[in-house]
This record gives C-alpha cells, sequence and structure tokens, in this order.
C-alpha cells in the first residue's frame, strides 16, 4: 500500500484529519467531555432536591429557572451528545474499518465533515447556556406549547438554539450513518460473508439504519417548531389550527427508536467482551442477529407508549400496548442468549469484563420495570413519576455509561497501545456500579409514592415532603457524589495509561476478530497488507486445537 | 438492456411525462372530486414510478434497493397511520379541542 | 487526495458512490415524508384551507414541474453520454440541467414575490407556512443539487470522475419526484 509519508502537522493531523481512527478519538473525547458537563449538572440538580434552597458548591443556587435547564439540557447532552457520539459514532468509526478488515472508512471527508457538523452543534448548545434568558428549560421532549412560546419557557434565545444544536446533531449522524452503512456493505474483507461479520458492527450499522428512518420526520418537526419559536407560526398551537400532539409523536416517532440506536451497539460492546473474556464461541450469532433485525423493526411500533396520557384515541393504546409488550420478547432473547454463551465458559473477570456483566444485570432492571410502563393501564398511575425516570435510567445508564466503559476497556491496547491499569479499573468499576444503584433504586420507590418529576422542590407538597421521602432523595444525591467522584479514578487510569501504561502486543486479549491483527495503536491505513477472512469471528476453544482461539485472518 | 438506457427511450419516456402532466392539470378542471384526486395523486404516483424506473433506473439496480426506498415510504405511512387518528380526531368524550382557523393573537417572544 | 481501498471495493455489486446515494434518497423519504405526512394530516381536518390554496398558482407550478421533468431528462442523457465515455456532452448536459434549475427557481421567485405582496405570506395562515416550508425545503434541495452538479462538471469536462454524473443524475431526479408530489398537494389539490 502506497502512503504518502509526509510528516503531517499536529493541527492537519489531529483536527482536520480524515483517518477514521483520529475520527473516532475526536468523538470519544468530545463526548466524553459532554458528559462531565451532563454530570455537573445532574449534581446541580440533585443537590437542590436533596438540599432545597442551599448554595450548591461550585454553582451557586440552584433558581426554578436553572433547575429546569440543568434537567433539560441534562438529559439532551447524555442522549444526543453522549450516548450517541460516544456509542455510535466513537465506536463505530473505530471498529468498522478495522473489523472489516480495510483501510478507512468509503467516504473519509464526508467523515470529517459529519464530526465537524457534530462539533458546531455542541458548540451551539454550549454557547445557549451563556445567552440571555439562559439555556433551553422545556424539558429535552420539548413539547409545545412550552417549548413553542418564549412567554412559556422563559428562554427567547436558548430554545432556538437548543433545537439547532439537535437538528445539526441529526445532520452529523445521518452523514456518519451513510458512512457507516456503505462501509459494511461494501467494504468487508475478501472471503468476509455476511456471517462472519462481528455481531458489534451488525448492531452499530442496524442501529444506523434505525436512526436514518426515525429521525427523517423530527427533522421535519424541528424545522416546524423552530418556525413556531422565531415566527409564531403555530403550527403545533390549536389556536391557529396546530396540534401540539403532532409534535409529540414526530418526537416519539424519533425518540423511542432512537434507544434501540443506543441499546444496540451497547448490547454489541458487550457481545464482543463476552465471547473474549468466557473463551466461548457466542451463542446462537443468528438468533442474536435476527432479533437485533426484529428489535429494530418492532421499535417502529411502539412510540405510542410515551403519550397514554396525552389523551391519544384509546385503541391506539391498546395497539401500542401490545407492540411494547412484544419489543421485549426479542431483547430477552438476546440477553438470554449473552447468559448461554457465558454458561460453561471459562470467565476471566477483567475490568471489561466485569463491565458488560453489570451492564446484562442492570440492564435486565431497566427492561424489567419497563412492562409496568409499557401496558397503558399501569402507566396511567406510573407516568412522569420518578417511577419512570428510575426506569430509563437503568436502561440508559448501562447502555451509556456501563457499556462504554466495557468497551473502553477492552480496546484501550487497541486504540492507545497500552494497557489501562486493572486494580485501578476494578476500583472504578465498584465504584461506579455499587453508587449507579443506589442512586436510582430510591427513585423507583420515590416514585411509587407519587413524587412527580421536572418538580424545583417538594417542599410545598406536604405528602411528598416527609423525611423517609427526603431521606431516599438525599441518599440518592450523595450516591450520585460518589459515582462521580469515582470517575476522577477513571479519567487518572485513562490519561496516565495512555503516556504511561504498560506496553501492550498486537493482540492482548487474544480475540479472533480483526482489529487484532493491526499493530497497536494501527498506523494510517490500518494494516501492512489487507487481511484476508477464513473463518467466523467466534471460534474460540474449537476442540482440537492447541491455542484457545483462531484468529479470522488466519489461515487453516 | 441498452434499449432501456438508450437516448430515444428517455426521450419517449419524458414525452409521456409531459402528457400525464397535462392530463393531471385539466383533471380538476371538470370539477369532480373524485377525477380530481385520481388525476392529481394518482398521476403523481405514475409519474414518479416512471422517473424512479426509467430515468434512477431503478428498474435495472438490485432490488433491494427498490425494497429500501419503499420500506422508507412505508415508514411515513406508518407514521400517518400511528398518528392520524390523535390529529384527524379532534373531538373526545371528556375533552374538546377547539379549532380556531383565524389567529386569534399575536404572541409576542419573549418575557417581561 | 488519497483514495482508500475501502472506497473501491463493491461486496454489494452497487458500486460505494452509488449506494451511498440510495442511502441518502432513503433518509430524505423520511424527511420530506414526515413534513407532508402532518400536512396532508392537517389538510384533511381543515376544509378551509382549499379557500387558500385556490390563490396558488397552477399554471405556475405546472410550468415548474414542466421545467424539472425536463432537466430530469437532460441530466439522464448526460448520464448517457458520461457512461459512454463523452465528458464533454455530458458536460453540456450537466449545465442544461443547472439552467432548468434557475428557471424553476426563477418561475418560484416571480411567484412567491406575487404571493407575499397580495398578504399570503407565512403568519396568514397554516397552509401557506406549510406551502412555503415544503416548497422552501425542496427549493434548498434544488440549490444544493445545481451547486453540486457545477462542482462535478468541472471533473466531467476533463473526462474525469464520470461515474458522478450519474449519482449527481439519481438526486436529482429524486427531487423532482419530490416536485411531482407536492405539485398536486400544493396547487392542484383545491
Amino acid at each position: 500500500m502506497s502512503h504518502d509519508h509526509h510528516e503531517q502537522s499536529f493541527f492537519s493531523k489531529y483536527l482536520f484529519s480524515t483517518d477514521h481512527k483520529v475520527i473516532a478519538m475526536q468523538y470519544l473525547f468530545t463526548g466524553m467531555f459532554m458528559a462531565l458537563i451532563g454530570g455537573f449538572f445532574a449534581y446541580g440538580f440533585r443537590m437542590q432536591l436533596a438540599f432545597p434552597g442551599i448554595e450548591v458548591p461550585g454553582l451557586g443556587l440552584v433558581t426554578p429557572n436553572l433547575y429546569n435547564e440543568l434537567v433539560t439540557n441534562h438529559g439532551s447532552i447524555m442522549i444526543f451528545w453522549v450516548a450517541m457520539p460516544v456509542l455510535i459514532a466513537a465506536f463505530g468509526n473505530y471498529l468498522i474499518p478495522l473489523m472489516i478488515g480495510c483501510d478507512d472508512m468509503v467516504f473519509p471527508r464526508l467523515n470529517r465533515l459529519s464530526y465537524q457538523i457534530f462539533l458546531i452543534s455542541a458548540i451551539v448548545l454550549i454557547a445557549s447556556f451563556f445567552v440571555p434568558g439562559g439555556g433551553f428549560s422545556g424539558a429535552w421532549t420539548s413539547y409545545p406549547p412550552l417549548s413553542a412560546q418564549a412567554k412559556y419557557n422563559l428562554t427567547p434565545l436558548g430554545a432556538p438554539m437548543w433545537l439547532t444544536a439537535v437538528a445539526l446533531e441529526f445532520v452529523a449522524f445521518l452523514l456518519g450513518g451513510i458512512n457507516f452503512i456503505t462501509t459494511l456493505m461494501n467494504s468487508r474483507a475478501p472471503g468476509m460473508k455476511m456471517w462472519d461479520i462481528p455481531i458489534v458492527l451488525w448492531m452499530i450499522v442496524i442501529a444506523s439504519i434505525v436512526f436514518m428512518a426515525s429521525a427523517g420526520p423530527l427533522i421535519a418537526g424541528a424545522v416546524m417548531l423552530l418556525f413556531d419559536q422565531i415566527y409564531h407560526i403555530g403550527f403545533f398551537n390549536p389556536n391557529k389550527g396546530g396540534d401540539p400532539i403532532l409534535w409529540q409523536h414526530l418526537f416519539w416517532f424519533f425518540g423511542h427508536p432512537e434507544v434501540y440506536v443506543v441499546l444496540l451497539p451497547a448490547m454489541g460492546i458487550v457481545a464482543e467482551v463476552i465471547t473474549v473474556f468466557a473463551r466461548k464461541k457466542l451463542f446462537g450469532y443468528k438468533t442474536i442477529l435476527y432479533t437485533t433485525i426484529a428489535t429494530g423493526t418492532l421499535s417502529f411500533f411502539v412510540w405510542a407508549h410515551h403519550q397514554f396520557v396525552a389523551g391519544i384515541d384509546p385503541r391506539m393504546a391498546n395497539v401500542f400496548t401490545i407492540t411494547t409488550i412484544l419489543i421485549s420478547i426479542p431483547v430477552t432473547e438476546m440477553c438470554f442468549a449473552y447468559i448461554a454463551t457465558l454458561f460453561g465458559g471459562s470467565i476471566e473477570l477483567r475490568t471489561p469484563m466485569l463491565f458488560a456483566l453489570a451492564f446484562l444485570a442492570e440492564f435486565l432492571i431497566g427492561g424489567v420495570t419497563g412492562i409496568f410502563l409499557g401496558s397503558s393501564g399501569s402507566d396511567i398511575y406510573f407516568h412522569d413519576t420518578y417511577f419512570v425516570l428510575a426506569h430509563f435510567h437503568y436502561t440508559f445508564v448501562p447502555i451509556a455509561i456501563i457499556s462504554v466503559f466495557a468497551g473502553i476497556y477492552y480496546w484501550f491496547p487497541k486504540m492507545f497501545g497500552r494497557h489501562m491499569n486493572e486494580t485501578l479499573g476494578k476500583i472504578h468499576f465498584w465504584g461506579t456500579v455499587i453508587p449507579f444503584n443506589l442512586i436510582f433504586l430510591p427513585l423507583f420507590f420515590l416514585g411509587l409514592a407519587g413524587q412527580h418529576r421536572r418538580i424545583y422542590s417538594y417542599e410545598n407538597f406536604p405528602e411528598l415532603a416527609k423525611p423517609y421521602l427526603q431521606d431516599l432523595r438525599i441518599l440518592a444525591t450523595v450516591s450520585l457524589i460518589v459515582m462521580l467522584s469515582f470517575q476522577v479514578v477513571f479519567l487518572f487510569n485513562f490519561f496516565y495509561s495512555i503516556f504511561k501504561g504498560k506496553k501492550a502486543e498486537k493482540n492482548p486479549w487474544r480475540a479472533n476478530t480483526l482489529e487484532w491483527a493491526a499493530a497497536s495503536p494501527p498506523p494510517h491505513g490500518n494494516f501492512p497488507e489487507l487481511p484476508q477472512v477464513y473463518r467466523p469471528p467466534y471460534e474460540y476453544s474449537v476442540p482440537g486445537r492447541e491455542l484457545d482461539y483462531w484468529p479470522q485472518n488466519e489461515k487453516a | 438492456m441498452s434499449a432501456e438506457t438508450s437516448p430515444k427511450h428517455y426521450v419517449k419516456i419524458w414525452a409521456i411525462l409531459v402528457v400525464l402532466l397535462i392530463l393531471s392539470v385539466l383533471g380538476p378542471m371538470l370539477g369532480i372530486k373524485l377525477v380530481t384526486l385520481l388525476t392529481a395523486f394518482g398521476i403523481a404516483i405514475v409519474k414518479a414510478t416512471m422517473v424512479a424506473n426509467h430515468f434512477m433506473h431503478l428498474n435495472i439496480e438490485k432490488k433491494y434497493i427498490s425494497y429500501l426506498l419503499i420500506g422508507m415510504v412505508l415508514m411515513v405511512f406508518l407514521f400517518v397511520g400511528g398518528t392520524s387518528p390523535d390529529v384527524l380526531m379532534p373531538e373526545g368524550q371528556h375533552w374538546e379541542k377547539q379549532v380556531i382557523e383565524q389567529p386569534v393573537e399575536l404572541d409576542h417572544g419573549g418575557h417581561e | 487526495m488519497h483514495q482508500p481501498i475501502a472506497t473501491t471495493r463493491s461486496a454489494t455489486g452497487i458500486p460505494t458512490g452509488r449506494l451511498a446515494v440510495w442511502w441518502v434518497i432513503a433518509s430524505e423519504i423520511v424527511i420530506f415524508g414526515g413534513l407532508l405526512g402532518s400536512y396532508v394530516m392537517y389538510r384533511l381536518l381543515h376544509d378551509a384551507w382549499s379557500i387558500e390554496a385556490a390563490n396558488t398558482h397552477t399554471l405556475a407550478g405546472a410550468t415548474n414541474t414542466f421545467v424539472l421533468l425536463t432537466s430530469s431528462l437532460f441530466v439522464v442523457l448526460g448520464h448517457h453520454a458520461a457512461e459512454h465515455g463523452d465528458g464533454k456532452k455530458a458536460f453540456r448536459y450537466l449545465w442544461l440541467t443547472i439552467l432548468g434549475g434557475f428557471i424553476f427557481l426563477i418561475i418560484k421567485s416571480i411567484e412567491w414575490t406575487g404571493e407575499i405582496h397580495h398578504g399570503f405570506v407565512m403568519t396568514k395562515s397554516l397552509f401557506w407556512a406549510f406551502y412555503y416550508t415544503a416548497a422552501g425545503l425542496h427549493a434548498l434541495h434544488v440549490i444544493a443539487g445545481m451547486v453540486i452538479m457545477a462542482i462535478i462538471s468541472f471533473d466531467t469536462i476533463k473526462n474525469k470522475n464520470l461515474h458522478r454524473v450519474e449519482l449527481i443524475g439519481i438526486y436529482w431526479h429524486f427531487v423532482d419526484i419530490v416536485w411531482i408530489f407536492l405539485f398536486p398537494l400544493l396547487y392542484i389539490a383545491k
């Protein structure tokens, strides 16, 4: 392979690179930075809830407006600027070309453009916190009329900026998604057949397709809402012939598939990690793939379960209850296939494996509590309480935090050519997972006690201001602070190991997939010679073979 | 194959499209609602299919591209199907949504 | 720029560029679909919109449909020329297509100027809001197509990257198809 070997300046190498690995790192670091902001916001409003009216250290007094701003942007950041860029864009960019054995994405410049648009969207969002009136405070779902009229949301500039940022972010991921899909479809290594593609790539690409098919109506809706905000047109204003429920449909037609858009890559990362650390073939490769497709398809038929109390047609509520309960079947099947993979394996409890196992356990709780919310009858009680909040944090935190940690610890040697410290990793693991449960388990109980979301202070609600409820809130807040402080361990470990970690060889985990055939870290162009594929990706502990792994590119 | 991609063929398709366009403009002038709907939207679908098949060459492209595009159109129908029971039926048993045609108020953004 | 080997591979049998254009179009279908779907639902709900719709110029819309159809013919002829390695001819057809785009935009601006002068602005009623939003979104796609086509044409005339003529052609046909649906929705259904 011929390369231009001239030295690139720092600027063109790290900021304007078209190399998929550099772009992946850009996404990863931007995502990590945004996660810090999102976590800080969570700290801000949790402090207010636990200790109403105190001066929050580092933030000051949380006014009702600031509270709304923090809650809104915590949600938006964690989903659009953390989960999406890290799970889809960072891992997708990093893994797709390496795992299918080619030198780059098919459209490197499109890839760079996608990151640049994403970066602009992040800058627009951050800028919106500093404009007069502050950042958008109409909740991440942005329901009109609250979001459409400045006289309700009190953020005349923050709201349009938030919407613009979200729209730009969508454009970035549409471009990225086209790149991912085309690369996987067309650029596989010679010999790599459909069933030889590692499951994580299937999941990232199916997630990209789901994103593409669901985001369209919301992009149109975002334009309509933007016009409502700026020109007061009234697409969603009943006084002018519009309909606010239409926005809810536009939003959730995207918003629910979005859950699966981030779930699938997380599931994929976990699949890779557990096969390697259980030294066992992935149980039911095709079953997992079919359930992935079923999940992706069904995810389009469930959106209105977010609107059971919005006054939607009760007949539709029946339909959406059934589809919502149905979708738990393929997801459960996936979890069972993973557990079956573990069964009888020789499990090594390294840090990535711990995170992967924690993902399965915690996501299970999130999934089970979803059954109550998906049934239109019980949802009438649970709707908009902290039960909902605890439920989706039990899905989103495993997805966007725990599985991402599994992925980072697992691929770190490949990304930076060095190992992360195992002891610090384990400290970080327990320091993340235990406080995580202590944050959100109390919130289930608070929700069952009737505590509504998006309330600034419960002091004015005698039923909710009781001391035992307040104690639960304090427990959740303290656990959050503990969890956040343990991330310092991770950050230290991460940055220290980039420069000073133990050197990693090519294939430290003895894994099969193609990225481990490249040097650690892979140079520009990835492979000295583009690999051929001879077998499926999960041939671990094959009987009669001396080694317990069998790389995909090794000639028989 | 070659007959499908010759300039002559393209001009022929274009001529049919123009005739269809004229029909779709003339049809509604009769003032019969069914004719209007048929000529306007029926012909639009025919025209779109012709452009897709003969100009975009979906007729000689791999089949799954057609399925992909049709799938995306079905997504739109799914969205409209799931949404229209709410948007098209503004009256309910216990609540009422009034549809007022004229803009009743001019809101000025911002807060006092 | 150094082209990655990845771009030259074609496991599906469809060239990478064309495959990507199909996905672009797939994602555009749902964007326009979401907007037009919302419009259709509102339109069915509000019978009174037919009074508003009566103020649109069917003739202008029909002329524009004709212009876009003709430009579609030009770009497919350009594709044909490019396929036979005739970059110069393809270049001419590409610019004829761009000219079609210009005529489309000029007719549109004359039409809109008249309507705005008569007070049919976006804020008048939701029909006009949809009218300008949908046609405006479409016009943005026309402009984008013209710009890309112009950029491509300078490679085409040098007989370089001739396959790109087909790619922009497919996109242009899609823009044409969107207009084929916008025309009855906004102009004819009165």
